[in-house]
């Protein structure tokens, strides 16, 4: 059924489709409507899921933790000092290797305090060990989500999927609601392997002695490494239930591009639009958007981008003392194999709006600078 | 007229608080109290938290800290351990200081250390929309409860006081006058003071409790507030669905910065 929709309410009938049993989480906005729609959901039996309140987001992704132990599909959905407040528990539920689902709505950290979007959040999160997927649409957030309970139940890793404070999660758009009826064969019910038992006992997250502690990060390296093709795959066999495909990356005009925009979120869509806009020009230019950002996709980026002959990041995000988070990946994607130039350009952040004109700027720049300059180039910032 | 100007940051306004909330009242008894007091700005420190209520120091020309959701008492201690010279009052809410940052409050509340708190109860996550907080009545709608809460209600003056607080109290915004005197009393008092002022929401909790209208709610602590005094008099019956306001608790215990000081002191002596 067809219905438009905000992006919030995208998560959570993504969430009610993929059936699942345990819900924790704490108010944040520009989260609120996911959580408050589906506890309305778990209440009127439309899903046939407990919703626990919590007192924190900290109690939340530990109720997560909980629940996933005991074998239940569970999920949760913050943003900004939400995501950080749970930052010990997020390592925790990658150790005990439970395939809980996250959306983190990106909002700007404080102070000074901001509502609105940018990337800092999800990507100070990069090293926990949760996938991490990228969404620009509302459709493509529902999917993401059902999605994501396969991805992250077949390779026994958590997954995060992040989109943008406002300029998704409170716009409207058209989405193809899928029931959970439909999604049943792509998605069968969670059938843990280990888990939380009356009748067989394990020890959950006992000590581990310098004998074996190596062993097991060994262990999610490898099911990171692994989840590449499986996210591949998930993504395919969605298309031929659904007919919608995402990839882990979406090259856009690239084909016989000389320079490359790289971007993620929802300035992948303007992007695009200004891409459209030069090829009318006859200036040979695209866009690449990055979807799956953990495990970082180094294949797919390399295969688009090495064709190119310059490449400029977009990062609505900043590594202080180092460059845009974005960048860096591209970069050592890059690295040693070609000699592209490739600039950095920070725009954006705390919602700024990163408009057709300030995409096309840094286009312009990008493609009139000679050689980068300097790596890293902030884009509209007052003296 | 009382001149409300020098305490005020004017370019901070407009405030955020809808029209018909109480935490303006709370703002102005609070400004009338410490003038009242004689206390210096420089020496006046207001930490809050998160929420609608916890933005109530960004409006007073104080030092003023705005910290993160839950952690104000944190923040404070850190002050008032450093400074303890300096008078610092907390402001925050019922979500604040008993949901996210419940362990802070009775620890600050179990050390004694001397900071005043000020908590609106408003019953509510106000600022994010109406969810279920600590406070919220069993039955009550919020919109992670739109069917009514199940859960059971803090009695958050009563955790204070069970916790270690030597001083805790209650007010409300329709009792103003008594409002300012409880504040006053609460600043001037050494040790944790904890001042419970309920401050209904009418937009987040009364519109989905059949008390929309703010004249409602005012009518309603009006009816359902009674004095201590009073209190003493009335039988179980008559205490039904009737709440208490004034100086609930009221000892003295040792204060946290000053054992402190005294264990520094011992130590030095003896060396
Ligand atoms: C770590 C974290 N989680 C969640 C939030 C979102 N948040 C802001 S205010 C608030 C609740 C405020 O309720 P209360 O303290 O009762 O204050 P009120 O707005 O009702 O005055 C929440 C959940 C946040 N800012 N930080
Ligand atoms: S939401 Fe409620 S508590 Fe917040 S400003 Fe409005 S009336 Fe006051």
């Amino acid at each position: 059924m067809k219905k438009v929709i905000m992006g919030n309410h995208a998560v959570s009938y993504g969430v009610r489709a993929s059936e699942v049993k345990v819900i924790s989480a704490y108010p944040i906005t520009p989260q609120t409507q996911v959580v408050e729609l589906l506890s309305e959901m778990c209440a009127n039996g439309e899903i046939d899921a407990k919703f626990i309140m919590v007192e924190s987001e900290h109690s939340a992704m530990t109720a997560c933790v909980g629940a996933s132990a005991a074998g239940a599909r569970t999920f949760t959905a913050t943003s900004a000092q939400g995501l950080l407040l749970m930052h010990e528990i997020l390592h925790w539920a990658v150790g005990a290797r439970l395939p809980i689902v996250l959306a983190n709505i990106n909002r700007a950290v404080g102070p000074p305090w901001s509502i609105w979007t940018d990337q800092n959040d999800s990507l100070s999160q990069r090293d926990v060990g949760w996938l991490q997927i990228y969404c620009e649409s509302n459709q493509e957030t529902q999917d993401t989500i059902i999605q994501s309970f396969k991805i992250a139940e077949k390779i026994k890793l958590p997954v995060m999927i992040v989109l943008d404070a406002f300029f998704l999660s409170h716009t409207f758009e058209i989405v193809d609601i899928l029931e959970a009826e439909q999604v049943r064969a792509f998605l069968p019910p969670y059938v843990a392997d280990k888990q939380v038992d009356v009748t067989e006992s394990h020890s959950f997250g006992n000590l581990a002695s310098p004998d074996s502690y190596m062993e097991l990060r060994y262990m999610i390296q490898k099911a990171m490494e692994d989840s590449r093709e499986v996210i591949r795959e998930v993504d395919e066999e969605f298309g031929k239930h659904f007919g919608r495909s995402y990839g882990l990356v979406k090259p856009y005009r690239c084909e016989d591009a000389e320079t490359i925009l790289v971007t993620s979120g929802t300035v992948a869509s303007t992007t695009r639009a200004v891409i459209d806009e030069m090829r009318d020009e006859g200036i040979k230019i695209g866009a690449l958007k990055i979807r799956v950002f953990r495990p970082f996709p180094f294949e797919e980026v390399f295969d688009v981008l090495s064709k190119a002959k310059k490449v400029a990041v977009i990062d609505r995000n900043i590594s202080f003392g180092h460059h845009g988070i974005f960048f860096q990946e591209v970069k050592s994607a890059l690295y040693g194999r070609t000699d592209i130039p490739i600039a950095g350009y920070i725009a954006g952040l705390g919602g700024r709006d990163v408009t057709p004109t300030v995409i096309r700027e840094i286009a312009d720049k990008a493609i009139s600078d000679k050689k980068p300059e300097r790596e890293i180039n902030w884009i509209g910032v007052k003296e | 007229m009382f001149d409300y100007l020098p305490y005020i940051r004017e370019w901070n306004f407009p405030h955020i608080w809808c029209s018909g909330c109480g935490d303006g009242i709370v703002l102005k008894a609070l400004i009338r109290a410490t003038d009242g007091l004689g206390i210096h700005r420089d020496e006046a420190v207001m930490v809050s938290g998160i929420g609608c209520s916890s933005r109530t120091p960004g409006y007073v020309d104080v030092n003023t800290l705005h910290t993160t959701h839950g952690r104000a008492l944190a923040f404070a201690t850190g002050v008032k351990h450093a400074s303890p010279n300096l008078n610092v009052i907390v402001v925050t809410g019922d979500g604040d200081a008993t949901a996210i940052g419940g362990n802070h409050y009775i620890h600050a509340a179990r050390r004694n250390i001397d900071i005043t708190v000020l908590l609106y109860n408003n019953y509510i996550y106000g600022m994010t929309g109406g969810q279920v907080s600590p406070t919220t009545r069993k039955g009550d709608r919020a919109s992670t409860a739109p069917f009514g809460s199940i859960e059971p209600p803090f009695n958050i003056s009563g955790l204070a006081k069970a916790a270690g607080a030597s001083f805790v109290a209650r007010g409300d915004v329709y009792n103003v006058k008594k409002l300012e005197k409880l504040i006053k009393l609460a600043i001037q008092k050494k040790g944790f003071s904890l001042l419970e002022i309920l401050s209904p929401c009418p937009t987040a909790w009364g519109r989905r409790n059949k008390m929309g209208h703010p004249v409602q709610l005012m009518e309603w602590l009006r009816d359902s507030t009674v004095s201590m005094e009073k209190w003493e008099k009335m039988t179980d019956e008559e205490r039904e669905g009737k709440i208490r306001t004034g100086v609930l608790h009221d000892v003295a215990r040792p204060e946290f910065t000053d054992e402190y000081a005294k264990l520094v002191k011992r130590l030095k002596a003896e060396k």
